[in-house]
């Protein structure tokens, strides 16, 4: 049984639809992310589920009970923001046993809830000081404990990493999953970031205007899109515009090349316009299998990533980019050079279901 | 020097001239009681006055009066303008900017007309009743000064997420504005107490049409017929004036929390 239901949710301001018809059912102890662009709905999705905004339509039910006329003081939701959101009148040990001191708890064990929290979040001694003497990765700590030290039935996350630098953001992403999973607390969290939601989560929901494109594992997201738009908003993409050549065997041809895919031409005619994609780590420099798919073009641009290196090919009007790995004993291709481009006929993702051209 | 600068300069000095040396003038003269030499003997008098004392006296109770109603009317109207009807700032701006351009003397009569002894709400009937019409009165007068320094002090501070923030701990609305709120504007608070303090104590035309034994008529009565003692009230208003504004500038120093964030 889900210990989360949000039930045809739906949220409309004056003129705009925010949020249309979102269903989803989360289990406990599930770490649950919404991705996708400004304006998708995700965070109006949380917001609703927190109790600051009342949907238009439909329900929010935790643990079986209806909860969504309820205020947000009677929800037990701990919610973080990307803006801290810490008092700044109060010492971070008050900040951190606020919600237990406005349930009238003992003093005793609000001191000992603080003191558990803190540890937690490995700042023990740090209690005493206020908010603006602490960086933005420690606050956003602090704002963790703060909603987590009230112990509530879910935990909501709203874009916390958003205000952080890279490597603050990815030692803090997984200092939340690691509690989280301590915890086995139920969580939301809300994010643009497709890496974040990929390493972060059991299961993402990818929203574009206002709508659940897809709900599904990170390897299903990444792997096995349902739509164009999580085709292309979920990792990079390479799209490929050309015409079908022979549906039956799954030919198509781009900039006079000839691509074959293992599916997605079905129902095509040959002639018709249709568009493919590529994910940059099955294109690769060197020979693949004899049944893949070998293009031939110039290397447009290189771009030195660290340990990986993108390459992007042009043929005519299409380009590709590829990742290989950095190797220090090679030098990388250089622009201008001609290269020759393999890919398997199962990497390559039929995008548009092919239209006349 | 550049030529700039100069100009700065002499502007700056234009300025401090321009308010000094009346001040000074006033204090000047206010130390000439005694033929021939420089003495306290007006200020010895101003103090030792019974009406100095009381007068004084009702007025701080009053302006403390104006204070704490002004703050219990401004600060929830302003955070909840702020938080729910941001699209009413305008219009409370407007009204509460109504108080500059209507004439104190406007407003008593509407006073008495309408809280006259025969009305339905006899508000001058009594002495007691006409402090407390007194003390709305003044309310209005500081309102632009009370509701700017709070909307100020709430724009300075995310309102929203910090109230979103409280009721996700459990808080309600009072413990929201008490707890997490008002500490957050404190200064912000003092700087319209404190000016509302300075208006109330100098205020004249309100208390002298409804009777009242205020510090402003006193100072007017004082001045009409006498010489140098007016000018040490004056120099005693600007004290009081003075030591307010260094009190917004002590307590809002200490402040906890309310440093910029590295």
């Amino acid at each position: 049984m889900a210990f989360l239901e949000i039930a045809n949710i739906q949220k409309r301001f004056a003129l705009t639809t925010a949020v249309e018809r979102v269903d989803l059912e989360v289990t406990r102890g599930e770490f649950v992310s919404f991705l996708g662009p400004s304006g998708c709905g995700k965070s109006t999705t949380l917001r609703i589920i927190a109790g600051f905004e009342t949907p238009s339509a439909g329900a929010i039910r935790l643990d079986g009970v209806d909860i969504t006329r309820r205020p947000p003081n009677q929800r037990h939701v701990g919610m973080v923001f990307q803006s801290y959101a810490l008092f700044p009148n109060m010492t971070i040990a008050q900040n951190v046993g606020f919600g237990l001191k406005v349930a009238k708890k003992p003093a005793a064990e609000i001191a000992r809830r603080v003191e558990e929290m803190l540890t937690l979040i490995k700042l023990p001694a740090l209690g005493q000081r206020y908010p603006y003497q602490l960086s933005g990765g420690q606050q956003q700590r602090v704002a963790l404990a703060r909603a987590l030290a009230i112990q509530p039935q879910v935990l909501l996350l709203d874009e916390p990493l958003s205000a952080l630098d890279a490597k603050i953001r990815v030692a803090l992403r997984n200092e939340i999953r690691s509690i989280q999973r301590k915890l086995d607390i139920t969580t939301i969290y809300v994010t643009h970031d497709q890496e974040e939601a990929l390493s972060l989560s059991d299961r993402i929901v990818v929203m574009n205007e206002g709508r659940v494109e897809q709900i599904g594992t990170p390897f299903e997201i990444y792997n096995a899109p349902a739509t164009p738009f999580v085709a292309a908003f979920v990792g990079t993409l390479s799209i490929l515009r050309g015409h079908v050549a022979d549906p039956a065997r799954g030919a198509l041809v781009i900039d006079g090349q000839e691509v074959v895919a293992a599916r997605g031409l079905e129902g095509a005619r040959a002639g018709d316009a249709c568009a493919v994609a590529l994910r940059p780590e099955v294109v690769s420099l060197e020979g693949a299998a004899e049944d893949g798919n070998r293009m031939q073009g110039t290397v447009e641009d290189v771009n030195f990533l660290g340990s990986i290196v993108r390459v992007r090919v042009r043929f005519t009007d299409n380009t590709i980019s590829l990742d290989t790995f950095n190797n220090p004993r090679l030098s990388p291709p250089q622009r201008g050079q001609p290269a020759t481009v393999h890919f398997s006929r199962n990497a390559v993702l039929v995008l548009e279901a092919p239209t006349a051209g | 020097m550049t030529r700039g600068r100069l100009i700065s300069w002499l502007l700056l000095l234009f300025g401090v001239l321009y308010f000094f040396v009346p001040l000074l003038g006033t204090l000047e003269f206010s130390l000439r009681y005694l033929r021939g030499r420089y003495s306290l003997t007006a200020y010895q008098i101003v103090l030792n006055d019974p009406r100095f004392l009381a007068t004084i006296g009702y007025s701080t109770t009053l302006a403390l009066a104006t204070i704490a109603v002004g703050v219990v009317l401004v600060v929830p109207t302003a955070y909840w303008i702020q938080l729910r009807l941001p699209r009413l700032r305008p219009v409370v701006e407007f009204i509460t900017l109504l108080p500059l351009v209507i004439p104190a003397i406007v407003f008593v009569f509407g006073y008495l007309r309408l809280y006259n002894s025969s009305s339905f709400l006899p508000l001058t009937g009594s002495e007691r009743a006409t402090d407390l019409l007194l003390t709305c009165s003044y309310v209005t007068l500081a309102l632009p000064y009370m509701y700017r320094a709070v909307d100020t002090g709430l724009r300075a501070i995310d309102v929203r997420t910090l109230t979103e923030a409280a009721q996700s701990l459990g808080a309600a609305w009072s413990t929201i504005l008490l707890r997490v709120i008002l500490p957050n504007v404190r200064v912000a608070v003092l700087s319209g107490a404190f000016l509302t303090f300075a208006i109330v104590i100098g205020e004249f035309t309100m208390a002298s049409l409804l009777n009242r034994p205020a510090f402003g008529p006193y100072l007017q009565n004082i001045g009409a017929n006498r010489a140098y003692e007016p000018a040490a009230l004056a120099i005693i208003s600007f004290a009081i004036t003075w030591a307010s504004i260094g009190l917004i500038q002590v307590l809002g120093r200490g402040a906890p929390g309310q440093t910029v964030a590295r």
